[in-house]
């Protein structure tokens, strides 16, 4: 394979890296694998070694699955195997739970907008960033699933995606109009006139959709990072215009340069486009090519993905990435087939490599996930307005 | 032989947004800041107590068509602070309120059974339950529910919510790797739930958590809050912290579990307890009284005594006299967001008795109020407050005290460095924990099935 000379970090920024945590990993036999430890998968303590392993290997984030419903291959409901992982803890709060026991690396929960309500969303989201001072992201998805349906009982399938994906457009539109629902100085605790709060510096955000107003503001003073950065997987152009409106980045499950670049061109206003990526990683490729046929023969059929599926060793992956970092990507979300096994050959393998390639970290430079992202923090979108402080505290109509 | 000496239970309710925290002390730090929970947490984890309390409020506090600024103004979310916690304490129980009117069953089921896996088994719920519009405006489903239907909600999302719990039995997962059998069942979390407010069914997605079912507590002093705590509850926050009012509430509820077959040690009675400490009684008086005034300025007096007046009083003085107009009956609209407001239910029987009051005691509206409102439950030195709390727990008006200090957040250090080590010695309050999860340190047993409701 060819050796690509390191390039000089000044021409060529570094790629970001986030790990998606799902499980005991992304190949439907991962928990029958050596270390996989399937029997902790409900406890705090699995997910802080797999947080803490991540954030040795100096990643950007992990993003934490999430469903609200069980795990299935039939989209229209349980499948009843009993080969597969199934069930799940709510991925915001699992993301809180192991934030104190962190210090760097970035926490996105997913959340499914269709059937939760922004206001909670949002404050829980303010609220993690505040337990990790800083590191909160959102993971928005939506869910057709009919049997996700029948389990909140107020609408009924089948539902469109295109109206979900806008009703989810409006969710983080909501999400975040609320995190700057208070300004940055609003808590002013002035003994003299006896306010805690300058009330001109919190805003009704009034939102009116079709589908729910919301009147704000939030519950929850604004988040350290002012907003959190939000993401949603591109799964395929249909989710562009989605994506354009509320992510600050997009996962793309793109399969070749061709693919990146028209994702790229089609989505010029999104800061961070990531690649989606599931890698099985060993440092002899035919190790890593016998390990997954050992899993696909354990589970009965080959390993199939809505995302272009590697395996191979670190030195290839990495020369991989970055020909997507060439085609304009500015990183990856890798989805490791088994964690117990991929988890560590990316943090201890793949790490290393780019590295040496001058194409990642060496030390954390920043303590935000913004920071790490190089996203500057926002002022709240209240305070840039022109000063109107009288309409600003205007009671509701 | 002499009765055995009844185990108080101590727990601790994050002080913020409420008219008792005084924010302007210097000693007073961040309501937002992680830092500020982890060192109440770990205090109260110190002091062995049974469990931290988080109160919730979906919607800023109003008062005359503006966001209330008198008080602590903003609070983080519930679940999320307290599955942080779980983090950064072993055995103290992680209690939180959420809504039963603004949340969805299913959603809040699974939220409170990962919090219980992540804990260890720590969770506690406080069931609330909201009717008004005002909050409902953050909300898709607005301000939808009629008043006389919120407890019948609460009941039924209470309901659904331990079908929800115990549509895993504990026994599905096998996660056997050489059989590759990770199910036992094929047909996990199976459930199905047919009322008036709630028609859902399928599969709940988390495997039963360590509690079985998280603890259960419930506040509300109106009778149906006493029938839905009598049936449903494993605590309840009591709102009388005297003798006599004590024990006559103590009775009322644990008279109502037989009709639900449950024996009174199956719900707790615990009620809201502020204290002030000095090393003398006297010195304690006196820092009672400064707090006092700290909570209650002159613009706040004001703002309470509109309360209950329901109309403007700005142009009053606070170290006047009552005003002499009359309350305006009905609905208040002067203040929103508030539950306090409910209790005057009879406005203009509240304002003839204020009225006589301040004139027998010549007292000015600022004085009034400091006299009328929330008072501290506990003052003197710790030997006193120690006493004090013992006796109401022997004399049966308490099973114990949720504590909010007035501070944030070292607010509870005193009384877990000189007050719990006095209970400790009275051989009523434990030295360490004896189990790992609420259940144990409540000494509730393990779930079991509701009983039916009766009338």
């Amino acid at each position: 394979m060819p050796v690509h000379p390191s390039p000089s970090p000044a021409t060529s920024p570094a790629l970001h890296l986030a790990v998606a945590l799902d499980g005991a990993g992304w190949h439907p036999a991962a928990w029958r694998e050596p270390g996989a430890d399937p029997g902790l998968l409900f406890t705090a303590g699995y997910w802080a070694a797999l947080v803490a392993e991540a954030e040795a290997g100096l990643l950007d984030f992990v993003t934490f699955e999430d469903s609200l419903s069980l795990q299935s291959t039939d989209p229209a409901g349980p499948d009843g195997r009993t080969d597969l992982v199934r069930g799940r803890l709510d991925a915001v709060l699992v993301a809180a739970r192991v934030a104190p026991l962190s210090r760097h690396i970035g926490l996105v929960p997913s959340v499914v907008a269709t059937h939760t309500e922004p206001f909670h969303v949002s404050k829980a989201l303010a609220t993690l960033d505040y337990v990790s001072r800083g590191r909160a992201g959102l993971r928005i998805q939506i869910s057709e699933r009919p049997d996700e349906v029948r389990h909140f009982g107020r609408r009924t399938a089948p539902l469109d995606p295109a109206e979900l994906y806008g009703e989810a457009a409006d969710h983080v539109e909501v999400v975040r109009r609320l995190w700057d629902s208070w300004e940055d100085d609003a808590e002013i605790r002035d003994a003299a006139t006896g306010r805690f709060i300058d009330r001109a510096k919190l805003h009704y955000i009034d939102f009116e959709g079709p589908r729910f107003s919301v009147k704000g503001p939030s519950i929850t003073p604004r988040p350290p990072q002012g907003l959190p950065p939000v993401s949603a997987l591109a799964s395929d152009a249909a989710v562009y215009p989605f994506l354009a409106r509320s992510a600050d980045i997009g996962y793309v499950p793109a399969h070749d340069a061709g693919e990146i670049r028209t994702a790229v061109a089609a989505l010029p206003g999104t800061p961070h486009l990531f690649g989606e990526l599931t890698v099985f990683l060993d440092e002899q490729p035919a190790a890593a090519e016998r390990r997954l046929q050992r899993l696909d023969a354990a589970h009965g059929t080959a390993y199939t993905s809505d995302a272009p599926v590697f395996a191979g060793t670190p030195a290839h992956l990495a020369d991989l990435l970055l020909e997507g970092r060439e085609a304009g990507l500015t990183g990856f979300r890798l989805r490791p087939g088994v964690l117990a096994h991929d988890l560590p050959a990316i943090t201890r393998g793949l790490v290393p490599e780019l590295q040496r390639r001058g194409a990642f970290r060496r030390a954390y430079e920043a303590s935000s996930l913004r920071g790490l992202l190089g996203l500057p923090r926002p002022a709240s979108r209240y305070a840039a307005a022109p000063a109107a402080p009288a309409a600003a505290a205007s009671p509701a109509a | 032989m002499s009765k055995p000496l009844k185990q108080i239970h101590l727990a601790a309710h994050f002080p913020g947004v409420n008219s008792t925290t005084v924010w302007s002390d210097p000693a007073a730090g961040s309501q937002i800041d992680f830092d500020s929970f982890l060192h109440f947490a770990r205090t109260a984890e110190r002091a062995k107590f049974d469990f931290l309390f988080l109160a919730e409020g979906l919607r800023l506090r109003e008062q005359g068509g503006e966001i209330y600024d008198l008080d602590v103004v903003g609070r983080p979310d519930t679940f999320t602070v307290l599955a942080a916690l779980a983090a950064v304490t072993e055995h103290l129980g992680l209690a939180g309120t959420i809504n039963s009117t603004f949340n969805e069953p299913y959603e809040v089921a699974r939220q409170f059974a990962s919090l219980d896996h992540l804990s260890g088994g720590r969770a506690a719920w406080n069931v609330v339950t909201s009717w008004d519009a005002f909050t409902g405006e953050n909300f898709r489903r607005g301000g939808f529910l009629p008043r006389e239907e919120r407890y019948e909600r609460a009941r039924e999302f209470l309901d659904t919510a331990h079908e929800l719990f115990d549509a895993w039995d504990g026994g599905e997962i096998l996660a056997d790797p050489v059989s590759g059998e990770f199910l036992r069942d094929a047909n996990p979390g199976a459930f199905a739930h047919l009322g008036k407010q709630f028609d859902i069914s399928g599969h709940f997605n988390v495997p039963r958590s360590p509690q079985g079912r998280p603890v259960v507590f419930q506040a509300g002093d109106s009778d149906e809050g006493r029938e839905f705590a009598a049936a449903a509850a494993d605590a309840i926050f009591g709102r009388y912290g005297t003798l006599e009012a004590g024990r006559a509430f103590y009775a009322d509820v644990k008279g109502r579990l037989a009709r639900y077959g449950r024996t009174p040690d199956e719900l707790k009675i615990l009620p809201a307890a502020t204290f002030v400490l000095g090393d003398t009684d006297a010195e304690a008086q006196e820092l009672a009284r400064e707090v006092r005034l700290q909570q209650v300025s002159g613009a706040t007096a004001i703002k309470r005594l509109e309360h209950v007046w329901n109309r403007d009083l700005s142009g009053y003085d606070p170290d006047g006299p009552l005003p002499d107009v009359d309350p305006v009956p009905g609905e208040n609209t002067i203040a929103l967001g508030r539950a306090s407001v409910r209790m005057h239910r009879d406005p203009l029987a509240v304002a003839r008795e204020w009225r006589e009051r301040a004139a027998a005691g010549g007292l000015s509206i600022r004085e009034l109020v400091m006299e009328t409102t929330e008072r501290q439950s506990f003052v003197g030195s710790p030997l006193t407050v120690a006493q004090g709390i013992d006796a109401l727990v022997q004399a049966d008006a308490a099973d114990g005290f949720i504590l909010v200090p007035h501070l944030t957040p070292g607010g509870l250090d005193a009384f877990a460095d000189t007050v719990v080590p006095l209970l400790q010695e009275r051989g009523v309050f434990r030295r360490e924990y004896e189990g790992p999860t609420l259940r144990d340190h409540l000494g509730l047993a393990a779930p079991r099935a509701l009983a039916p409701a009766h009338g």
